[in-house]
């Protein structure tokens, strides 16, 4: 954690894990980390990492069959006034919920409802967080929201219906929507997966925006190493349900340590210098049914040895750079979990 | 043929000075109608005057945004949807004249490797069948077919615990290698790869690329490489082509594209890229473009990039600007270059 950093979430060895037909799917095992109020956190990993199910967890948005086991999501609305979420009841969590932190996902197509205007998901959002009184005053406000959005044309396009807007205009719809409730947190899952790298490059240029104006402190999930360069304060590398590196994004992106950070950075192309040779990585992910032992990255890393087969604590190795890893056993400063 | 159209065929042989074409591309155009009630509402011009060259054993990188018409390219180039206009020639034959057994004999020459390989390999057959079907559609006989098979299956990084498995059975990855290995089963000399890599994770996503380097050199094949993602192509590719809405608006060595970017909206699209490097990242200049691209059915006129575009000049929305040599073997089609 950074020196001067005043926690908003907290996340405490968190277990979480999926009943299906086939076996427990340990989706999440033992992920604990700390975002600071006002700044950008990213959770970046490859598919089945376990980065979404995280997201939606620090809401309790897990659903049958998945379960959180164990561990803690601990929200502070004000600096020292702990929320315990894993532990609230279902309407308090309510209001917390889309009201103090706020989701943009994926798919902003599968976010809305086809039958109903963007002018009505905007006050509907606001009437059932109590912050209009009817639905009529809340379309009234929509036009604010979707203008802070950046919405082409807001009176006009508050009136439209979902399949009436491209998908960035879509996605703006959603992001007014999650701004309508005035969060503090707003959580994207893989905000731009769906849209352009124009209209992408539109869309974060937004929520950097935002994130200053507004006073918000940003999650943002994705797995484009891109935008984590160009957007987080801080990383967490994830892998298989673990997070395997965590730190500043210049400390990831200059010194990563984690052998699987340091293959994912390899892989992934800078489109503005020349690659003769990319590197990837043998094998696939893991199947979460059936773990490796230990390390979860040990069957496909080329520093593995025996201690690999227990599993490696967080070495602390820096100023706020985590890294849980054997090799760095012996250089570490501290340890965790 | 008549004058005019020879001299546009030898412009396009000679738009990348030193290279021998495999693939030539003139003036080719594909217009979708939109039915209404009735009678056709309209067209959707998805590929509307397209013109450009593979040259032999190199890759052509064909990037742009969705709905700018990349994949449509790709399947007319192949003949899998006939063109509403212009003309293909494949190793100097023009092969929109073909049919029946020329025709096959041209699909024995080219392949292509798809997007999803979760739809394009057939659930029910095993791998050996998939990877077998298309010598049996050409009825070519080998001695031993399952030796044949394997022999592919090596190539592309499988082994013979995989013949007779099922498509379900494998990751996403490893059914893109299936796709790959039966894209080579009949050695052709050319092949589309239409955005073989984007459902796959960045760390497969190399190893997939890695392969088709190693396949094009093994083989001197030539590729199409169809992309949204600009890194990919500058890594695949020799050659690229931008395209926006239907037309090709740049045209050039990839490095020289990335490097010295001359069209606007070339300039917009490398600057919208995330840059996996935060000190670039956050203090690159970047050119940001307004709006979203119009609709097909109805392009604007003139420059179709012109309402989006932050040099407008009058000229651009009457008058659409030819491809214009910015320098050698690099090509622009913008009145910024007059």
């Amino acid at each position: 954690m950074p020196e001067n950093c005043d926690p908003i979430i907290e996340v405490r060895d968190l277990y979480i894990s999926f009943y299906t037909y086939a076996g427990v799917v340990k989706a999440i095992e033992g992920v604990s980390f700390t975002v600071c109020r006002g700044e950008t956190y990213c959770l970046v990993g490859e598919t089945g990492c376990g980065k979404s199910v995280t997201s939606k967890a620090l809401t309790r948005l897990i659903q049958a069959p998945g379960r959180i086991e164990k561990g803690r999501v601990i929200y502070y609305p004000k600096p020292g006034h702990p929320i315990d979420i894993t532990s609230l009841d279902e309407g308090e969590l309510r209001k917390i919920r889309g009201g103090e932190i706020a989701y943009i996902i994926q798919d902003p197509s599968a976010a809305l409802d086809p039958l109903y205007t963007i002018g009505f998901h905007i006050a509907e959002t606001m009437n059932a967080h109590g912050l209009v009184r009817s639905i009529r005053e809340g379309f009234r406000e929509a036009v604010k929201y979707l203008n802070k959005a950046l919405m082409p044309d807001p009176e006009e396009r508050v009136k439209s219906y979902p399949h009436e807007l491209s998908g960035g205009m879509k996605q703006r719809g959603v992001i007014a929507t999650s701004l309508s409730t005035k969060p503090k947190v707003l959580v994207a899952d893989e905000p731009t997966t769906a849209v352009d790298v124009t209209i992408q490059a539109q869309i974060m240029k937004l929520l950097k925006e935002l994130k200053s104006g507004e006073g918000l402190t940003l999650i943002l999930i994705t797995h484009n190493m891109g935008l984590v360069a160009e957007m987080c304060d801080r990383v967490a590398v994830m892998y298989a349900g673990r997070i395997v590196e965590e730190g500043a994004v210049l400390d990831i992106f200059k010194s990563p340590k984690h052998p699987y950070t340091r293959a994912l950075l390899n892989a992934v192309i800078n489109p503005l210098v020349r690659t003769s040779k990319l590197e990837s990585i043998p094998g696939t992910v893991p199947d979460l049914i059936r773990p490796p032992r230990g390390c979860r990255f040990h069957p496909r890393c080329p520093f593995s040895s025996e201690i690999c087969l227990e599993r490696p604590p967080s070495f602390l190795i820096g100023q706020d750079h985590k890294v849980a890893c054997w090799l760095y056993k012996d250089e570490a400063q501290g340890v965790e979990g | 043929m008549s004058e005019n159209s020879s001299r546009a065929r030898e412009s396009v042989k000679r738009m990348f000075p030193g290279e021998q074409p495999l693939v030539e591309v003139l003036n080719l155009k594909k217009y979708f109608p939109v039915r209404g009630l009735i009678f056709t509402r309209g067209y959707v011009k998805a590929v509307d005057g397209v013109s450009f060259s593979i040259p032999k054993s190199k890759t052509l990188g064909l990037v742009g945004e969705s709905g700018s018409g990349k994949t449509t390219v790709g399947r007319l180039i192949l003949r899998l949807i006939e063109p509403t206009g212009g003309s293909i020639y494949f190793d100097g034959r023009d092969i929109l004249k073909l049919s029946g057994r020329g025709l096959k004999a041209f699909r024995r020459r080219a392949q292509i490797v798809f997007q999803d390989p979760y739809m394009s390999l057939n659930p029910r057959m095993t791998v050996f069948d998939i990877v077998y079907e298309p010598l049996r559609v050409h009825g070519i006989k080998v001695e031993n077919p399952q030796e044949y098979v394997l022999k592919l299956l090596y190539q592309v990084g499988l082994n013979e615990t995989h013949l007779f498995r099922y498509p379900h059975e494998f990751s996403g990855g490893q059914r893109q290698r299936i796709a790959i290995a039966r894209a080579l089963a009949l050695n052709p000399e050319f092949m589309v790869l239409d955005e073989p890599t984007s459902m796959l994770d960045v760390s497969v996503q190399a190893q997939i690329l890695n392969l088709l380097k190693e396949i094009q050199a093994k083989y001197n094949l030539t590729f199409l490489f169809i992309s949204h993602d600009l890194g990919v192509v500058r890594y695949m590719s020799d050659y690229m082509a931008v395209m926006y809405l239907g037309k090709i608006v740049e045209i050039g060595p990839s490095d020289k594209v990335f490097e010295n970017p001359a069209h606007p909206y070339t300039k917009a699209l490398l600057s919208a890229i995330p840059i996996p490097d935060p000190e670039v990242a956050r203090t690159r200049s970047r050119l940001t473009i307004k709006g979203e691209p119009p609709s097909p059915l109805n392009p604007p006129r003139g420059c179709r990039f012109h309402p989006r575009c932050p040099f407008y000049m009058e000229k651009c929305g009457l008058e659409e600007p030819p491809l214009i040599e910015v320098e050698k073997g690099h090509w622009s089609a913008c009145w910024l270059h007059v």
